[in-house]
């Protein structure tokens, strides 16, 4: 078979079939942040295919020698920051028809996510073609597969149920402030509106488990998006003329603790907390002040 | 306050004229059930939210 083929066709498209097929399961990842616009599926995988040829090309490149073929990986790199604000635009311009807001903070996670996952594929594929190279077809099956499994790994990410407990809580009124357990959530005027909220309404407490989590859900974004993402799963009865129905989420100061409260179409607990627990981790609030003990020290000492 | 501004007052409606005053326009109620009424025809009108300050007066907010 290899006989057949011109030179180095086959660690090319060694390299560009599993490139592709990374961004193929990368983008089912996606799905939960990002769901469902067909057109948007087949562009990606465009996309994803053609840096899965620049990365694959690359080999070849070096071998030949033609290093100066390498500087397209530049251009490559200038295409993908391309696709970070094509997302960006897209979901910024959906997000004003939102009912319940993604929030600035996840889109950005979301933009950067897709042009991160464009090099991934680009790694893909150079390393798949490498393998082809010097180890033959075999090989590169199985350096293939080893990174495949390596990046839906490394970008599956960390959801909020790794470093949080979700717990059921209850809805009361304090006079017209809306409490979840201890938490004060807003003041709801009409008696009308509270007798529904205290029927339909679901809230749930979500408890850090250490320092580092409490500065996570400190991050408005992030509780925008715990917000966005509970809505998207049970549902929301907000409407335009009903905002004391938006779905909200405010911590407790003294405890670092954040009350959720949303008004579900399907009144479903344990749906709700598989919904939190979801939630992916947004890298812009993702913090570790548990961690920069050394630092600090190192500062007070000088 | 430009009213599409979000945390703006679009309306209070009061129980108590006394109580208030100022730039938002006011409705005056002569019970709890009018006021419940107006209040929600307001917000419904508005888009707003009703507010309750628990001394008679509710106000509508957009937020």
């Amino acid at each position: 078979m290899q006989e057949l083929l011109p030179d180095y066709l086959a660690v090319i498209l060694a390299g560009v079939l599993a490139g592709t097929a990374a961004r193929i399961i990368l983008l089912r990842i996606d799905y939960r942040q990002y769901p469902g616009y067909p057109h948007g599926y087949l562009s990606h995988v465009s996309l994803g295919f053609i840096a899965s040829a620049l990365g694959a090309v690359a080999v070849p490149a070096i071998l030949k020698p033609d290093y100066t073929a390498v500087t397209f990986l530049a251009l490559a790199a200038q295409q993908f920051r391309e696709i970070r604000n094509m997302e960006r635009r897209t979901l910024e311009s959906l997000e004003r028809t939102e009912l319940v807001k993604r929030g600035l903070d996840y889109i950005e996670g979301i933009a950067r996510t897709f042009e991160a996952r464009n090099y991934l594929v680009m790694g893909t594929s150079f390393f798949t073609s490498l393998a082809a190279q010097f180890g033959g077809l075999p090989t590169a099956c199985v350096a293939a597969a080893v990174l495949l499994m390596a990046c839906s790994y490394f970008m599956s990410g960390e959801v909020l149920g790794d470093i949080c407990d979700v717990v059921p809580a209850d809805l009361s009124f304090r006079g017209s402030v809306l409490m979840v357990d201890e938490i004060g959530l807003m003041n709801v005027g009409l008696k009308s509106m509270r007798e529904k909220i205290l029927a339909e309404g679901l809230a749930v407490k979500i408890k850090p488990r250490d320092g580092n989590a409490r500065a996570t859900v400190h991050d408005i974004g992030q509780r925008m998006a715990v917000a966005f993402t509970a809505a998207v799963i049970v549902g929301t009865k907000k409407d335009v003329d009903t905002p004391e129905l938006t779905p909200m989420a405010r911590k407790n100061p003294d405890t670092g603790e954040v009350g959720l409260f949303i008004l579900p179409v399907e009144k479903d607990m344990e749906q709700l907390i598989a919904a939190v627990k979801l939630t992916p981790v947004l890298e812009s609030a993702r913090s570790k002040p548990l961690k920069a003990g050394p630092v600090i020290k190192e500062a007070k000492r000088r | 306050m430009d009213a599409r501004q979000s945390g703006a007052i679009l309306a209070v409606v009061t129980l108590n004229m006394d109580k208030v005053g100022g730039g938002a326009p006011i409705f005056f109620a002569r019970d709890e059930d009018e006021q419940e009424k107006t209040a929600r025809h307001l917000s419904k009108i508005l888009d707003a939210v009703v507010h309750d300050l628990e001394n008679g007066a509710y106000i509508i907010v957009r937020h």
